[in-house]
């Protein structure tokens, strides 16, 4: 076997290592001018310097020694870390659902990659018992792993694999399907997924962690559990994004793929449903539903599939002083769609409409959406948004900007026909465009105002 | 069936047998005979404006019910890096604890409650802990590597402590011998516990964060009064540096202590030095006794591995209990469970501590493991009577098998009966094998209770927040060249200045020997002096008022300094410091009228003399000699403060009487 011995190691640090006929794992004494230190050589994660050797001491802890002042290293025995996950038979039952999950790169339970420092997660059905024995309570769980990438690097080849995926499960008789999936992008793939299968007749739900599965209080095992619950035993037929409702470990929401949406960097209830409110709170044992209106779990097997993108499409976030040149170019390289994030109604600047007047007369669909995130496009209201409404922009009501751009390549995918797009572009589609916008769709509550203070302190977050 | 045994003789017979004999009465032999072993963990925050891995204020505590939000966690055992599950890991997760934080907005921002990666590593904590590392002696790594210890009882929020070696194998040089150190690390602290009833642990976030280092020695302390002293040394080490945190909690030792042929049992949260002896003390006769306990067990059961509780639930109907918990129980539709012991009659109530039996330690794991609160057994070998003697006989007996069995009854929710019997049936096993490796909180008392299985290096893990730190010889090198001057060299320079010994603690805790050298070499003032000013004046000063947040040091210099150039002498320091003390910003010379100063000539006073021995001896002519001189010196101190030496005024006095 071919065993990388000096695992990460490269340069200054290298070059002492094999000077010293030392290789990862080696139980060593080093000699150095700051005094002796004795432990178990570490692989040293590729992107960190050359400088420096990573060692386990006895106490568990990690240093690093400088090869500069290495005088000496003696060996005196070799210890492999053997990384496993406790595997345990997942134990299948009659009386549960099944469901499948399939994986893109998520983590759930995980280990380490010392190559990366990065974790890489644990999956088979055994280690996710080992890991989260409590799943075994609420459905009969089986995986598959699709692809290991992470969430920035999904794109349309896979939400199509996906797609054609879900469909074989469909038809073999699953009862609910969760996809594992990194958080970055994980609304992204929600939507193309709500575009690609159509009238499914079980939950698809799609579920990662915010807070990596290797730290005691990651919220992977939770967000896990209710995922299996929502996908085995709840009556929403429809593509759902399934992430902590606060960021205490109490319960879930249930987003509709088209209107979620990931709020904050690193918080563990990031993802909001924007303009409308979540179909459901989740738990281990129970689903609640917040609206009554979905689609009902079906027994049929009946499922349409369409897995068309046009990687031709783009998103522009506009900004005041914008050029034309930045429509230009994404014209002159054959873009056919592209989603502009305007300011408030949807507007964008006068020297822009040159650009637009060619990108509309090369046949290219422009959809104007807004940057506020909340609230519908309204073009009429001011005389910017009429000039471009004649120009040619299609205002896309209140989608989301990131909804937009994935419909926009599914349609694209589909048909050339510009008026076919506009007619599809603008059908509602699980309300990825709502026609009304409740009163309690937009609550973002300023904290120091006593009465919020009162409640945030009675209700827990 | 006979009856006739005493538990409260048992426990006398035990105590005896295992020759435990009182702290005062110790000698070194006795902790030789059971071979004495212990080693510190000196936990000490570093003074500096912001947490360690955030921009949140260090050290300001919130009242407990203070707080702006509260939040719910649960901790999982994740794997370690060699792929491990921890003991104590798996331990945190049968107790299913629910775990809540309280959150002050102005003490805790979303990192601490784990809403938001790390932030880089708090340079001047670096700094501040690697001066302390260098004056350890310690060999100072190349590169610091945050690590993750696992914590599963919630003390962190997300559910590990950020951790980091700076040096390893040093060593600091007490009076009568050398301590080598283990290591020193960098970390962040720990939450506040609020309480921890049955399934609910809450705590406070204030702490959290607040930059601490960790001083662990080997375990070469050989008598409880040594470990003190290391105790004492490392924190006056620390506090040299005049860059560490004082106050409640600022500073903790963890100590452990085994006994020959028991284990290392960790003691936490000491939070005063002066308990180390007793709290050591009483550890390793509490192992010396479990070993005891052993050998009786082991002459009785042959095979431990077929060793076996027996249990039955009670039907509370057949019953009429009136013991208070025993009803809430009932009336709670709890159950009431009896368990059999084979073989353990005279073990429960075997001495283990002053006070305390083998049958606390089954109560204190009930507590901790299956999260039944106290009171939450009753036995056989009761000391004081909790049921009738008939009712007790007569449970007991459903299940009692052996004449040389024990019995308990248990009581609580349904869900936590199948953790309650495994945790008894785990700890009374473990008595037929050894001594338990586990950490232990201390009690005022100087007894311990057991808090969790002590963890090992499995728990420990790469933080993958977080980038490695180099530490060059250049930054290093010029660290060195800053160092205060090492503790064992203050000791020798106040022998040197001849100040007495009972000072120096005081004057080591506060960090006095820089201020106390300026003066002697500054000021010329007479080094005795100047340490008594402190080490007694000051201390008795300082016992009796509360200083205000202003006050420094450093104004007790600032004062020798204004006295001298009054031309005051240094005695009015005595009547002053008290002032200065409450109000710091007072300039001195309103201190001066505050303390009714009244500048006099030398030789006004002296005159007064012959006058007050006319007087003296007109009222009193019964008295010995030096009733003369005291009564005198006693009217003329106030005025001779400040403006004559009283040593003098003495002389003179006394020359004055016998002429």
């Amino acid at each position: 076997m071919n065993e990388d011995i000096f695992q990460g190691y490269k340069g200054q640090a290298l070059t002492v290592l094999k000077k010293f006929k030392i290789k990862v794992w080696s139980q060593v004494e080093i000699d150095t001018t700051r005094g002796l230190f004795k432990g178990t050589i570490l692989p040293r994660s590729e992107n960190d310097d050359d400088r420096h050797i990573v060692l386990k001491i006895s106490t568990g802890y990690n240093i690093g020694i400088n090869v500069e002042t290495i005088q000496s290293i003696k060996e005196f025995g070799y210890k492999k870390a053997k990384y496993q996950i406790k595997e345990r038979e997942f134990p299948y039952s009659d009386e549960k659902p099944n469901v499948k999950l399939l994986g893109t790169g998520g983590t759930i339970a995980s280990r380490l990659d010392y190559r990366t420092g990065a974790v890489i997660p644990a999956f088979s059905p055994g280690e996710l018992y080992g890991a989260v024995p409590e799943l075994a309570d609420i459905c009969n769980i089986k995986t598959e792993k699709l692809f290991a990438v992470f969430s920035e690097n999904m794109g349309p080849e896979e939400y199509k694999a996906l797609a054609v995926a879900i469909e074989k499960e469909i038809e073999k008789g699953i009862d609910g399907i969760i996809i594992g999936h990194g958080t970055d992008t994980l609304h992204h793939t929600a939507a193309a997924l709500t575009y690609m299968i159509q009238n499914p007749p079980i939950p698809i739900i799609l579920v990662g962690s915010q807070r990596s599965s290797d730290r005691p209080s990651s919220d992977a095992a939770l967000n896990l559990m209710h995922a299996a619950y929502a996908a085995g035993h709840s009556d929403i037929a429809e593509v759902l994004v399934c992430m902590f409702g606060p960021t205490s470990d109490e319960y879930g929401f249930l987003h509709r793929g088209t209107r979620v949406r990931k709020m904050h960097s690193s918080y563990r209830s990031t993802f909001r449903t924007i303009g409308d409110i979540p179909l459901a709170k989740v738990t281990k044992s129970s689903v609640e539903h917040l609206k009554d209106s979905y689609n009902p779990r079906r027994k049929d097997r009946k499922v349409k599939i369409l897995p068309y993108f046009n990687e031709k499409v783009s998103i522009v976030f506009y900004y005041p002083n914008m050029k034309p040149d930045i429509i230009d170019s994404l014209v002159e390289n054959g873009y056919k769609g592209i989603v502009i994030a305007g300011t408030g109604l949807g507007h964008v600047n006068k020297p822009l409409y040159p650009a637009i007047e060619r990108a509309v007369a090369r046949n290219v669909a422009i959809y104007m959406t807004v940057q506020t995130l909340w609230g519908y496009v309204h073009m009429h209201v001011y005389e910017t948004g009429r000039d471009l409404l004649t120009k040619g922009i299609i205002p896309a009501g209140n989608m989301l900007p990131e909804v937009a751009y994935i419909k926009l390549g599914w349609v694209l995918g589909q048909t050339d026909d510009l008026e076919e797009v506009k007619k599809i572009m603008l059908t509602p589609i699980q309300d990825d465009i709502t026609l009304r916008e409740p009163y309690n769709g937009y609550l973002i509550y300023q904290g120091g105002v006593p009465e919020v203070e009162e409640f945030i302190r009675k209700f827990r977050k | 069936m006979k009856r006739d045994f005493d538990p409260s003789g048992n426990y006398k017979l035990t105590k005896n047998a295992v020759g435990y004999v009182p702290l005062h009465q110790a000698t070194q032999a006795d902790y030789e005979r059971v071979g004495f072993k212990a080693g510190l963990e000196v936990h000490q925050q570093l003074k500096t404006e912001k947490k360690l891995f955030c921009n949140c204020p260090a050290r300001i505590y919130n009242e407990y019910d203070d707080y702006d939000a509260e939040i719910i966690r649960h901790m999982r055992p994740t794997l370690s890096e060699l792929g491990e599950y921890d003991g104590t890991a798996l331990m945190e997760f049968k107790t299913r604890k629910t775990i809540i934080y309280r959150i002050k907005n102005e003490t805790a921002c979303t990192y601490d409650i784990d809403d938001t990666p790390p932030f880089p590593l708090n340079k001047q904590a670096l700094e501040i802990a690697l001066e302390i590392a260098l004056l350890c002696n310690l060999n100072i790594v190349g590169e610091v590597h945050i690590t993750r210890k696992q914590y599963l009882d919630g003390s962190i929020p997300t559910g590990f402590q950020r951790t980091a070696i700076l040096g390893v194998e040093g060593e600091i040089q007490l009076r009568n011998k050398t301590v080598r150190l283990i290591q020193l690390s960098i970390e962040e602290d720990s939450c506040r516990e609020v309480s921890d009833i049955g399934h609910i642990r809450t705590y406070q976030t204030d702490r959290l964060g607040i930059p601490l280092i960790e001083t662990v020695t080997y375990p070469d302390f050989a008598h409880p009064e040594e470990v003190r002293e290391g105790a004492e040394y490392i924190r006056f080490l620390n506090r040299s540096t005049g860059r560490v945190r004082t106050g409640i909690g600022a500073g903790r030792e963890d100590v452990n202590v085994s006994c020959r042929g028991g284990t290392r049992v960790e003691i936490k949260g000491v939070s005063h030095n002066k308990w180390i002896p007793k709290i050591t003390h009483n550890e390793v006769f509490r192992q010396w006794s479990l070993l005891r306990i052993r050998e009786i067990l082991n002459e009785k059961v042959k095979d431990p591995n077929a060793w076996r509780i027996h249990h039955k639930f009670l039907n509370p109907e057949t019953f009429n209990f009136t013991y208070e918990p025993l009803l809430f129980a009932r009336q709670n539709n709890q159950k009431i469970v009896v368990l059999n012991l084979p073989q353990f009659k005279g073990i429960l109530s075997h001495f283990t501590q002053p006070g305390k039996i083998f049958a606390d330690e089954l109560s204190d794991r009930l507590k901790v493991i299956a999260c039944l609160e106290k009171p939450n057994i009753i036995h056989s070998e009761q000391i004081e009577k909790i049921l009738p003697d008939a009712q007790l006989h007569r449970v007991l007996d459903t299940v009692k098998t052996g004449s040389n069995d024990a019995q308990l009854i248990i009581w609580g929710p349904e869900d936590d009966i199948p953790t309650a019997l495994e945790t008894i049936e785990e700890r009374c096993r473990m008595a037929l094998e050894r001594v338990p490796n586990e950490s232990r909180k201390s009690q005022e008392d100087g007894t311990t209770i057991f808090e969790r299985v002590l963890p090992g290096p499995d728990r420990m893990y790469p933080d993958t927040d977080s980038e490695p730190i180099a530490l060059d010889n250049d930054y290093i090198d010029k660290l060195k060249k800053n160092l205060p001057v090492g503790i064992h060299k203050r000791y020798d320079q106040l022998r040197n200045w001849e100040i007495p010994e009972d000072t120096y603690n005081y004057i080591l805790r506060n960090n006095l020997v820089p201020v106390i050298e300026r003066i002697i070499e500054k000021l010329g003032v007479n080094p005795k002096f100047a340490g008594t000013l402190f080490g007694h004046d000051l201390k008795h000063i300082q016992g009796k008022n509360a200083h205000s947040s202003e006050w420094s040091y450093e104004r007790i210099f600032e004062l020798i300094k204004f006295l001298q150039q009054r031309k005051i002498d240094l005695a009015l320091t005595k009547v002053m410091i008290p002032v200065i003390f409450q109000h710091p910003e007072m300039d001195f010379d309103s201190i001066l009228t505050e303390v009714n100063f009244v500048r006099t000539p030398r030789e006004k006073i002296l005159k007064k003399i012959p006058q007050l021995q006319k007087k003296f001896k007109e009222n009193d002519t019964l008295r010995d000699q030096g009733a003369e001189t005291r009564w005198i010196m006693g009217e003329l101190r106030k005025s001779a403060l400040g403006n004559m030496s009283l040593a003098e005024l003495k002389k003179s006095v006394e020359h004055a009487e016998k002429t």
